[in-house]
């Protein structure tokens, strides 16, 4: 783990840019207005490699609004909507 | 005494290669069904062992855990703890993954393990993850994870050698009893702690290298590139429909000729009458004219598989999603919607992969707007019958771009009709999550889409053996019978059932441009589009004799004003679709009636459509 991640505060991916890279801190479901209930979410995100401590890199952004979000977690690419990225906390 | 059937069942993510190894094994030995009393596409396939066993195998729906959260998730669940109903439990799973990508398939294989039944851990695409610099150490996996581990390299001669060979070797051992089914649904934490211990195994038994594909990371730049992307997106539709209209015509010509030269021939041999008129100008000009249009159905399933295969459709569906999402639709909607330009019955047995129950029926309702395979015969003739064949601003081919146009008038009607659905009938409508993986790249390899495009072409012959072959047989009957009066002078045609029908209805369809011979031809039309072709091929056949069937196009184009020609093109963009269609919709939606409510909302538009183009048309001089 870098200097610069420890210094860094926690934010949710949902907000990060293209280019952002960072490590999970935890899963926050309850603040991303998903349609999913809370524990599906979790549930997805954990399936898809979403889980505390994994590396993760902001790669690309869609054409409208930014939206969605091709992210690098370890070394899978999964593309998602910032609106469930929010459920991600990284630093 | 000879051995059992063993039952192998594959299981793993989506992209982890399952397909290619179930192609590898069992090469053409493939049987596509569906289980019983869901939609869910059962590929078994067979083969022997080097020790001589017989082997049935299963290609299981990908998955990335046992939750089962759609139909496809539940039949893998379910077959895996051998709980669904007529359907022999696996022997030995093999779970197969990406050894490019272990992370996710190791998780999964770890929940796989609480069902207590024999497993092995397939390595697939290992050469791959060697090129990139992936190191594993397999022993030391095996024993860190309790199952064998295998590699295999299923696109390669000889690669799946070592999996053959360790299956033998698992039968012959002594059978250990099957352990007790442990499995539950895990919880949050329970998923959290198998991912971790996932990571742990391949932190301690595989070395990554430290940049990730290098490949994958260039062409992403280009084609998940904001405007780039799109504009390749659009390019690439638009050659696929150049090509199934330039590429397929030497074939399609070629075709047409055999099938001309069949029907010279049964007219030369067989005396005239009854017998000679039902199989030449029923089964042959029918059945032939439908068969015409294999290279083109070809064509469009090869770009379909081959991009599916590349790794783009992903791609696609992650820079259409927020464009789709305006109109009210998922970005997996993207390759349901895709598949439905071959035909709208897979693309709407595809909408599985939307979890949300609204989304999936918005796609399923505008899945047959998409222009289907079954449309392309319909649209060739006229285009060639009344279009100029030529270039235009370098090097488009006008006939390319009317092509083009229907196209993309179905997909916009498309984006109309689910802003509608979203608008007033699913008010309350709150946008399901996009979460997809996109995989790395890879070249497609030649076997699995030759043994795709064969499978679907296989489909496409069957079709027009069994429902276009009858209803040919039908059309020629009703154009047939009852025979002319002795010494009638107007064609034979004119006496039979079919004119009756037909010039029932043309007050009905008059104001659309379209004579009784057309409103014969489209009954059969609902059936299965391409047979309106052949019912128009049938219809004019029986009426002008055999120089009017060889040369459908040019008696069109004598027989019908360009207004016509047009409100019948517009009017199979939205025709209601064939009957197996509206079969599918049924069985996917479990009800009646959203298989009404797609009927008659298409027969509106089509209705509707066609007489705008008709009498816009006429208003402009082209009656």
């Amino acid at each position: 783990m870098s200097e610069q991640t420890d210094i860094r505060t926690s934010q949710p991916l949902g907000l990060a840019k293209r280019g952002y890279s960072g490590v999970i801190q935890h899963l926050a479901v309850a603040d991303a207005a998903s349609a999913l209930t809370g524990h599906e979410l979790e549930s997805r995100l954990i399936e898809l490699g979403f889980v505390e401590g994994a590396r993760v890199e902001v790669l690309h952004e869609g054409i409208v609004g930014r939206d969605p979000i091709a992210v690098r977690v370890e070394n899978v690419t999964i593309a998602l909507r910032r609106r469930e990225a929010m459920a991600i906390i990284v630093a | 005494m000879e051995a059992p059937l063993l039952h192998l069942a594959l299981v793993g993510t989506p992209n982890s290669g399952k397909t290619s190894l179930f192609n590898a094994l069992t090469g053409s030995r493939q049987k596509v069904a569906n289980y019983p009393g869901v939609t869910v596409e059962r590929k078994e396939g067979f083969f022997v062992t080097p020790a001589g066993r017989q082997v049935s195998v299963v290609d299981l729906p990908g998955t990335y855990s046992l939750r089962g959260r759609s139909p496809d998730e539940e039949i893998t669940r379910d077959m895996v703890l051998g709980r669904t109903s007529g359907e022999t439990a696996p022997d030995l799973i093999l779970c197969v993954a990406d050894a490019t990508n272990l992370r996710l398939t190791i998780r999964l294989l770890l929940e796989l393990k609480n069902t207590g039944r024999p497993m092995m851990l397939v390595l697939n695409m290992f050469d791959i993850a060697a090129r990139r610099g992936v190191s594993v150490d397999v022993p030391k996996l095996s024993e860190a994870l309790g199952v064998p581990v295998v590699t295999s390299i299923a696109v390669r001669k000889g690669g799946i050698a070592e999996l053959l060979r360790r299956t033998d070797e698992i039968v012959a051992q002594e059978q250990k009893p099957i352990g007790p089914n442990r499995w539950q649904p895990l919880t949050a934490p329970e998923l959290r702690a198998t991912q971790r211990e996932a990571d742990r195994i391949i932190a301690a038994a595989v070395t990554l290298p430290a940049k990730p594909d290098t490949w994958t990371a260039r062409i992403d730049a280009v084609v998940l590139h904001p405007v780039a992307g799109l504009f390749i997106l659009a390019l690439i539709l638009f050659l696929m429909f150049q090509a199934v209209f330039a590429w397929a015509q030497p074939l399609m010509d070629l075709l047409s000729s055999g099938f001309d030269a069949l029907g010279q021939f049964v007219h030369d041999t067989l005396p005239e009458g009854l017998l000679q008129s039902f199989l030449q100008n029923g089964v042959i000009s029918g059945v032939g004219s439908v068969i015409v249009f294999l290279p083109q159905i070809i064509i469009i399933f090869l770009f379909i598989l081959l991009l599916e295969d590349f790794g783009y459709m992903a791609r696609a569906a992650f820079l259409m999603d927020r464009i789709m999402g305006g109109a009210g639709l998922h970005g997996r909607a993207f390759i349901p919607l895709l598949s439905s330009f071959a035909c709208a019955i897979p693309g709407i047995m595809a909408t599985r992969v939307i979890d949300n129950r609204r989304d999936r029926l918005t796609t399923i309702l505008i899945s047959p707007l998409m222009t289907c395979s079954a449309r392309i015969p319909v649209y060739t003739l006229i285009i060639s019958a009344f279009i100029p064949d030529e270039q235009v601003w370098g090097w488009f081919n006008v006939r390319g771009l009317v092509m083009f146009g229907l196209y993309a008038a179905g997909i916009a009607s498309a984006l109309l009709m689910s802003f509608l659905i979203k608008f007033f009938m699913l008010r309350d409508y709150q946008p399901a999550p996009f979460m997809l993986e996109l995989p790395d790249y890879k070249l497609p390899r030649l076997k699995s889409i030759v043994i795709g495009t064969y499978t679907r072409a296989k489909m496409f012959l069957q079709r027009a053996g069994t429902t276009i072959f009858s209803m040919m047989v039908l059309i020629w009957f009703l154009a047939s019978f009852p025979q002319p009066p002795a010494g009638a002078t107007d064609p034979a045609i004119d006496y039979s059932i079919a004119a009756v029908i037909g010039k029932t209805l043309e007050p009905l369809l008059a104001p659309l441009g379209f004579n009784w011979q057309i409103a014969v031809a489209l009954i059969p039309g609902m059936a299965a589009r391409e047979v309106a072709v052949a019912a128009l091929g049938t219809v004019y056949a029986i009426e002008g004799g055999k120089e009017a069937a060889e040369q459908i196009g040019q008696m069109l184009a004598t027989k019908w004003s360009l207004a016509t020609a047009l409100s019948f093109l517009v009017w199979y963009i939205f025709a209601p679709q064939c009957a197996s269609t509206l079969a599918v919709i049924r069985r996917e939606t479990g009800s009646w009636k959203w298989m009404a409510v797609t009927f008659f909302y298409m027969l509106t538009l089509a209705y509707l459509a066609s007489l705008v183009t008709y009498q816009i048309a006429i208003a402009l001089g082209a009656g």
